[in-house]
């Protein structure tokens, strides 16, 4: 069994109610913090933590906090991202849903450090059922003393509000998600100036993933040192994996980084295996927007060496073998599965979730989601192919925020590993209609040089 | 004590200017004027938080500063990206530039027709002129475009969104300029729309200067459309007392007849200062209803030094491009690589080839002493 830390009361009954999460030791960071320590030393403690952001990027959290610029006289904010809408990533629904005051928590402790007075939570609007949810979690904090004006006895007053989305993806990235707080379109911002600077209404502001700031509890309860034991390397701690695809067990799971990626697909504790006794061929590691990997390279690296489940292993090689842990939306493709009507569906989705501000993501998203429908109905040309890479070189690292990248990364990937299948498809536009390629060679073992 | 203030030394394309901190590279660069100024289609030096979206005017920083001399990893928007001192940057010296700006080119025309002879905007199009410098010959898009009906903004625009580039310059000038918004944009990505909030009710004074800002066809002045072609008509500068605005703008003429009123415009393509100082934005009564010549005032014609079509006709003062070329390529101009004549060993360099009579023959040059 790994250690677990954020789900550790999960399955506790009634954990989702205010006296059962207290019985269970809830809320002690927060006596921890505020009677012990100052803001500073949380930050220091998160800094020692060496937690990494887990909305994808992989930021360190307590860098980022120590970014913030405090003027006097300027109120500060966190917001809290609950804008989880990356295909492939459901781990922070899970944890809002079943343990909310979990958050709660972690929010207070976090707003304590970084002075903010008025915390958001800006939460994706198809998750209109855990408003409720958190708002009654808030409410039975601020009953019981945790929020409001003087908690404690300190002087710090905080306030948490909820703010629901209106149903766009791009929303998660922090600059849109902070023009949509503030009631206007979600655009992204062109940066400079950084959150950290200018964020909400212009004041200083730090944007956190959920589980970040969830993890911000047991950082506290423990240590940052202790905490900064748990995985390997700069990946620290434990991460949610949400797993779905061709998997017998798919749902949350949470992972101290140093178990193998063959073990969390196969082991019964995790994943279970792949569905109905079929073959691996791929696997998305992070969420849709990174690299797509067939079965060979994700088992093993391009060296040789087994790939563990942590932000350092799973980007070995970087993006001509290796991928990212991004979001850790963990999605699993079987030997019957099209790579390319995955990518298409990728691409569609990228299409529609383009904000339209900057022309290459508006223009490039829809050209290829085009280019690859063609390719999937079987209209496709053999040149398609290299224009499908042009235009995502084209795009990648041109766009005002990452959604261009992460709409480039996916078909420039499938194109770099399933160039064969991409192939089929042109060569065979009756027969790909009827019947899949198959794993063909994608779970042979690699050649690997003698060094 | 008035301390002097420290300018910024940049290098563009190695062309070295000072300028005052806070000037973003796109207008640093476009001190120096010519090529090296990036193309924008979006950025308008006086609409307020501009820029950033077209992707045109992306350019290489080598070196970020003379404190912090890395490279920056990616192409930057010059308009939104103010220089440092000691910045070095690469505009048409980089290929990496050129190769993002042919894609961002490809990609602007992707949705955006190619029917410029029936254009209204042709001849004073930016998207034309972006074309000719970056774009390839043919498109590799095989689909459909995506088109939109036209709609008449009031009795005086007329938006065409097919042509639509979302520069965003018309959302800015709604907010910025008029006192009530009700133009904006719908939707996102590429099915995204301008729109107003209720059609037909752009009812404000300078609601007129969204045509100004409009780098393509997709706004037009509809007591003008179809009326005359650009080129064939003159600009003049004139002025009128008006009580809402500076009164000063570009009368677009032939003969006695004023075809259409404009905002003064820059190089740029951007809206002059009036003499006051301020924006030389133009009120809608000076625009639509002042079409007789006994309006204005006439002060003579206008110098238009733009590169595009418009410049073609024959106008007073058209200024001829700086050529940049010899000191963006560091003192090494472009020469003539090799002369035939001079190193052949069959031609005879001692004879002056423009004394031959007629076209040159072998005879020429036959040695009739061997």
């Amino acid at each position: 069994m790994g250690i677990k830390l954020l789900l550790e009361k999960a399955d506790v009954e009634g954990i989702r109610s205010y006296d059962v999460y207290r019985r269970e030791g809830g809320y002690r960071s927060v006596e921890k913090a505020f009677k012990t320590m100052s803001p500073d030393a949380v930050t220091e403690e998160v800094k020692k933590s060496g937690l990494r952001g887990r909305g994808g990027a992989g930021f360190p959290a307590g860098m980022k906090w120590s970014f913030l610029a405090k003027p006097e006289g300027i109120p500060r904010h966190l917001v809290c991202n609950a804008d989880e809408s990356e295909p492939g990533t459901f781990k922070d629904r899970y944890l809002m849903e079943f343990i909310p005051h979990l958050l709660i928590e972690g929010l207070i402790v976090s707003s304590f450090a970084l002075g903010s007075n008025a915390t958001y939570i800006y939460i994706r609007g198809e998750y209109a059922w855990i408003v409720d949810i958190l708002e009654q979690a808030i409410g039975e904090a601020k009953a019981n003393g945790w929020l409001g004006k003087n908690i404690l006895g300190t002087g710090f007053d905080c306030e948490i509000y909820v703010q629901r989305g209106a149903g766009a993806y791009i929303c998660g990235e922090e600059t849109a998600l902070i023009e949509s707080l503030e009631g206007k379109r979600g655009n992204p911002r062109i940066k400079p100036p950084f959150p950290a600077i200018k964020g909400v209404w212009d004041r200083p502001t730090v944007v956190n993933n959920v589980e970040t700031l969830a993890a911000v509890v047991p950082i506290i309860n423990m240590g940052g040192e202790e905490y900064a034991k748990i995985g390997v390397g700069k990946s620290t701690g434990t991460k949610l994996i949400s797993a779905c695809g061709n998997i017998n067990k798919p749902g949350v799971y949470e992972i101290d980084m140093t178990i193998s990626v063959e073990e969390f697909i196969y082991s019964d504790e995790y994943c279970g295996g792949i569905a109905k006794g079929k073959r691996l061929k791929a696997c998305i590691p992070g969420g849709s927007s990174v690299p797509i990997l067939p079965a060979n390279l994700l088992l093993k690296t391009a060296k040789g060496e087994t790939r563990y489940m942590n932000y350092e292993s799973l980007s070995d090689g970087g993006f001509a073998t290796g991928s990212m842990m991004g979001s850790g939306g963990f999605i699993v493709l079987d030997e019957d599965q099209c790579v390319v009507k995955n990518t298409f569906t990728l691409a569609r989705f990228y299409r529609h979730e383009s904000c339209g501000q900057c022309s290459p993501c508006r223009e490039g998203t829809g050209w290829m989601e085009k280019i690859l429908k063609s390719i999937e109905t079987g209209k496709g040309k053999m040149s398609d192919i290299d224009l499908l890479w042009d235009i995502q070189r084209k795009i990648e690292g041109n766009t005002i925020c990452p959604l261009g990248d992460a709409a480039a990364w996916p078909v420039a990937a499938a194109i770099r590993h399933f160039r064969d299948e991409f192939e089929w498809h042109v060569n065979n536009p009756q027969e790909c209609l009827t019947r899949n390629y198959g794993l063909a060679h994608y779970a042979d073992p690699i050649h690997v040089p003698v060094s | 004590m008035s301390e002097e203030k420290k300018l910024f030394k940049v290098t563009i394309d190695n062309i070295t200017v000072d300028v005052e901190p806070g000037t973003s590279i796109l207008n640093a660069a476009r001190m120096i004027g010519g090529e090296v100024a990036p193309p924008a289609m979006c950025y308008y030096s006086k609409l307020k938080n501009s820029g950033g979206k077209c992707r045109t005017c992306l350019v290489e920083v080598a070196a970020g500063s003379t404190a912090d001399p890395r490279p920056m990893p990616k192409l930057v928007a010059s308009c939104r990206t103010n220089v440092m001192d000691g910045m070095i940057v690469k505009n048409i010296t980089s290929d990496r530039v050129l190769d993002a700006r042919a894609g961002v080119t490809e990609f602007l025309l992707l949705n955006h027709p190619l029917d410029c002879p029936i254009c209204d905007q042709a001849g004073e199009c930016h998207l034309q002129d972006l074309s000719y410098e970056h774009g390839k010959e043919g498109t590799r898009f095989e689909y459909q475009k995506r088109t939109f009906k036209k709609h008449d903004l009031g009795e005086y625009i007329q938006l065409h969104m097919t042509r639509c580039i979302l520069c965003y310059r018309c959302v800015f000038v709604a907010d910025q300029l008029t006192e009530k918004r009700v133009h904006g944009v719908l939707d996102r990505g590429d099915h995204s729309e301008i729109a107003t909030y209720i059609e037909k009710a752009l009812h404000n004074d300078f609601i007129g200067n969204v045509i100004d800002v409009c780098p393509v066809g997709a706004l037009t002045d509809r007591t003008f459309r179809f009326k005359n072609r650009v080129w064939f008509t003159k600009p003049v500068d004139a002025h009128r007392n008006c009580p809402k605005c500076s009164g000063e703008a570009q009368l677009w003429m032939r003969g006695d007849e004023v075809f259409r009123v404009t905002a003064r415009k820059d190089e740029w393509g951007e809206v002059k200062d009036a003499s006051d100082g301020r924006p030389g934005w133009i009120c809608n009564d000076c625009r639509f209803e002042k079409k007789d010549i006994k309006d204005w005032i006439i002060e003579g014609p206008t110098k238009v030094n733009r590169h595009s079509v418009i410049s073609q006709g024959h106008y007073v003062g058209v200024k001829p491009q700086k050529d940049l070329l010899p000191e963006v390529m560091g003192g090494r101009g472009p020469k003539l690589l090799l002369d035939i004549h001079k190193v052949s060993e069959v031609n005879r360099p001692e004879i002056e080839l423009s004394k031959i009579d007629g076209p040159a023959h072998s005879d020429d040059f036959k040695n009739l002493n061997k």
